[in-house]
């Protein structure tokens, strides 16, 4: 903005975007959809050992309409998938999922007729961790991939314009 | 040595008794299917059986078992006696024609979920049984998915939150804590 040169090191000029970004990137209030093993990693990463909190998202949410970030660890059946449809939907925008193990990313070993095959069939997920059940560390590489999405997300202006479609094509 | 048992139940009901055998060892008592509910009467009440505690009731089809049998489905008893310390498994054949059989859950309360449990995987219904509803699968779900005819990934997608208040309710009409 030309201003810096006025201000020297002593400021430092940003959009607001920006600096909204960065606060959401690191205060980040996870809501922990756990119905199965996954979830007792995901207690051992918010406790001290891992400790969550270094991310700013130690804050666990037991109400989806607090939360921004859906962490879903465990196997989901169909009888369950309305409910986390359901819990989805109640958070409040911008919101963030992270499918955590083989059961929620892909079903797992449970190939029969009540498991969902993947959460992404139901929710839309941001970030799949492998693993069964996954290292605390590798929900910790998750949440730093959610935050560098969060940081590089387009604000409005920077969103891409819709093409204008003429006739068929 | 023969099974005190199956020496009371030859004794009293002789003409109901289809089948007598073992399986590596155990004991099992293959009876007709009118005469369940005197059957498990006798074994509870009787004082020197006194079977207590039913661990389980299950079903079995019979559809692709290398073993032919006439019917296709099994209802299997597996009680057990906490004072006398002995076991007996209780079978009875089910018919596809008439896939009914009388509820247990007079002598034994734990026969509620586990005749539940059935009824929803098999589709074998239990007459007199206080709540006969699905347990297990969602009350949207068609088709009884433990039956070896069901496709193993036949996947069924439900679209509303299963309740349970229906069941609360009554219990909290019952103590008294809702009219």
């Amino acid at each position: 903005m030309g201003l810096e040169k006025f201000l020297e090191n002593a400021v430092l000029t940003t959009t607001i975007s920006e600096v909204l970004k960065w606060g959401r990137k690191n205060s980040l209030y996870p809501f922990a959809f756990g119905t199965a093993c996954c979830a007792i990693e995901f207690m051992s990463l918010s406790s001290s050992v891992f400790d969550i909190s270094r991310f700013g998202a130690e804050v666990i949410r037991f109400s989806p309409r607090q939360a921004d970030l859906l962490l879903v660890a465990g196997t989901i059946t169909f009888k369950q998938a309305p409910i986390l449809k359901q819990i989805y939907e109640q958070m409040p925008e911008p919101k963030w999922v992270i499918s955590m193990g083989a059961c929620a990313s892909s079903g797992g070993f449970y190939d029969n007729y009540c498991t969902v095959q993947g959460i992404d069939e139901i929710i839309p997920v941001d970030v799949y961790i492998a693993g069964c059940p996954p290292r605390p560390e590798a929900i910790l590489d998750a949440i730093m991939l959610i935050q560098e999405k969060i940081q590089k997300e387009p604000t409005e202006y920077q969103k891409p314009k819709r093409p204008i479609v003429i006739g068929n094509e | 040595m023969e099974n005190i048992t199956i020496g009371k139940l030859k004794e009293n009901f002789s003409t109901s008794i289809l089948e007598i055998n073992t399986n590596n060892g155990d004991a099992f008592v293959l009876v007709e299917k009118k005469q369940i509910i005197p059957i498990l009467t006798f074994l509870k009440n009787d004082s020197e059986l006194d079977y207590n505690m039913l661990i389980d009731l299950s079903a079995v089809d019979y559809l692709k078992h290398p073993v032919k049998k006439a019917e296709r489905f099994e209802i299997v008893y597996q009680l057990y006696s906490l004072t006398k310390n002995h076991k007996i498994r209780i079978k009875v054949s089910i018919e596809m024609k008439d896939l009914c059989v009388d509820s247990a859950t007079s002598l034994w309360k734990s026969a509620n979920w586990a005749e539940r449990e059935v009824f929803d995987m098999f589709g074998i219904k239990f007459n007199g049984h206080p709540n006969l509803r699905r347990i297990l699968t969602h009350h949207e779900f068609i088709g009884h998915p433990l039956r070896k005819d069901y496709p193993i990934k036949k996947r069924q997608i439900l679209s509303v939150n299963d309740t349970l208040m229906d069941e609360m309710e009554q219990k909290l009409r019952e103590k008294g804590l809702k009219q």
